[in-house]
């Protein structure tokens, strides 16, 4: 699709999303919840006292019964009904010609720790804080998005054989 | 009156499905844009393929019009729309972190459970690594938990520190935005990789 048509609908999804809850679109909290869960199953005392978890655990309902949770579920059905569409369905590891697929998987596993762990950090990943940020015009969402990018940039030169 | 959920009190359940049919269009379109592939996400920062920027940029735009607007015609509470809230170190640190996180990983979050749900087997690695790394966050949060809390601005508004109108603020954005596009098309051009980009 081209890419302008592909930015105005993501963009309506977005304003839909501000228009019926107040909040913009989201990822990363999604995966906090599973995170949260997680711990609370198999630590219950330790979750419920710790400064990180213990806030996600202070309702009566399970941190699985969230908005972005359900949202996120959504995504991944979207994300199926377009690639069946354009025929996109395939079971496979995507890389540069000059790397292996056991490397291209290990620097997926570390890059995806990296952000992650910068998702809690910043509160928010590039959908709730820099995308969603920028639409109500927040600082923190243009600090964000340039701190993302930005870092990408800088370190996009000793990378370059991972992708090129 | 928007929004909706909040004013209206609507029940939990039809809140939750209405959350699964926006996400179902947040990743047909992250889908459609070819977000579902690294190595063109990854092409952004080597010039090859400038989709990401034109993608993310509309689509703020659209969104930020269309609050404007709704604001303008009083369609819409802007007091009790979520304006992210500005903690100045965690901000910087957090992107930081999340940028290397995306040159080595090759997607962000949103985008790899879109990837995932085509079947990339490293999108589903990538997803693997996030919660590895959200959990070592939670067990670590004690040593970060005071420069996380520092320097706490509020939900503070771009146009409010540069002391301009929210409507000036936008046409500024547009017009950097217009600027990046045309560098954009003119990357694809000068850094073009046909071997590539005839893969994705």
């Amino acid at each position: 699709m081209n890419p302008y048509l592909a930015g105005v609908i993501l963009g309506l999804v977005l304003l839909l999303s501000f228009y019926l809850t107040g909040r913009g679109l989201g990822a990363s909290g999604a995966m906090k919840s599973v995170v949260v869960t997680g711990v609370e199953v198999v630590a219950h005392e330790k979750a419920a006292t710790s400064d990180f978890y213990g806030k996600y655990l202070e309702g009566e309902s399970s941190p699985m019964k969230n908005w972005l949770v359900f949202q996120v579920l959504g995504v991944l059905v979207g994300g199926f009904l377009s690639g069946a569409l354009a025929g996109r369905l395939s079971l496979k590891t995507e890389h540069a010609p000059g790397i292996t697929s056991r490397k291209r998987m290990l620097m997926a596993i570390l890059g995806g720790a990296l952000f992650g762990f910068g998702s809690q950090f910043g509160r928010g990943c590039t959908s709730g804080a820099a995308l969603s940020g920028m639409a109500t015009l927040s600082l923190a969402g243009f600090v964000t998005m340039i701190a993302i990018f930005g870092t990408a940039y800088l370190f996009a030169y000793f990378f370059r054989k991972n992708w090129i | 009156m928007a929004p909706i959920i909040p004013i209206y009190e609507i029940s939990q359940e039809l809140n939750f499905l209405i959350a699964f049919i926006i996400g179902i269009g947040f990743g047909f379109a992250l889908e459609q844009a070819g977000f579902s592939s690294s190595r063109k996400l990854a092409g952004m920062f080597y010039g090859y393929d400038t989709t990401v920027l034109k993608v993310f940029f509309t689509a703020a735009i659209v969104a930020m019009l269309g609050l404007l607007f709704l604001n303008h015609w009083e369609l819409i509470d802007m007091s009790i729309i979520y304006v992210n809230e500005y903690y100045i170190n965690s901000a910087i640190i957090g992107g930081v972190i999340m940028g290397v996180g995306f040159i080595i990983g090759g997607f962000c979050p949103g985008t790899s459970v879109c990837a995932a749900a085509i079947g990339k087997l490293d999108a589903m690695a990538y997803l693997g690594g996030a919660l590895i790394g959200i959990f070592l966050f939670g067990e670590t949060y004690p040593l970060w938990k005071d420069i996380y809390m520092k320097n706490y601005l509020g939900g503070i508004k771009l146009s409010t520190t540069l002391g301009i109108s929210d409507g000036l603020l936008i046409f500024l954005i547009i017009a950097a935005a217009t600027l990046m596009f045309w560098v954009g098309e003119w990357a694809e051009k000068k850094f073009r990789r046909s071997d590539i980009s005839k893969e994705l």
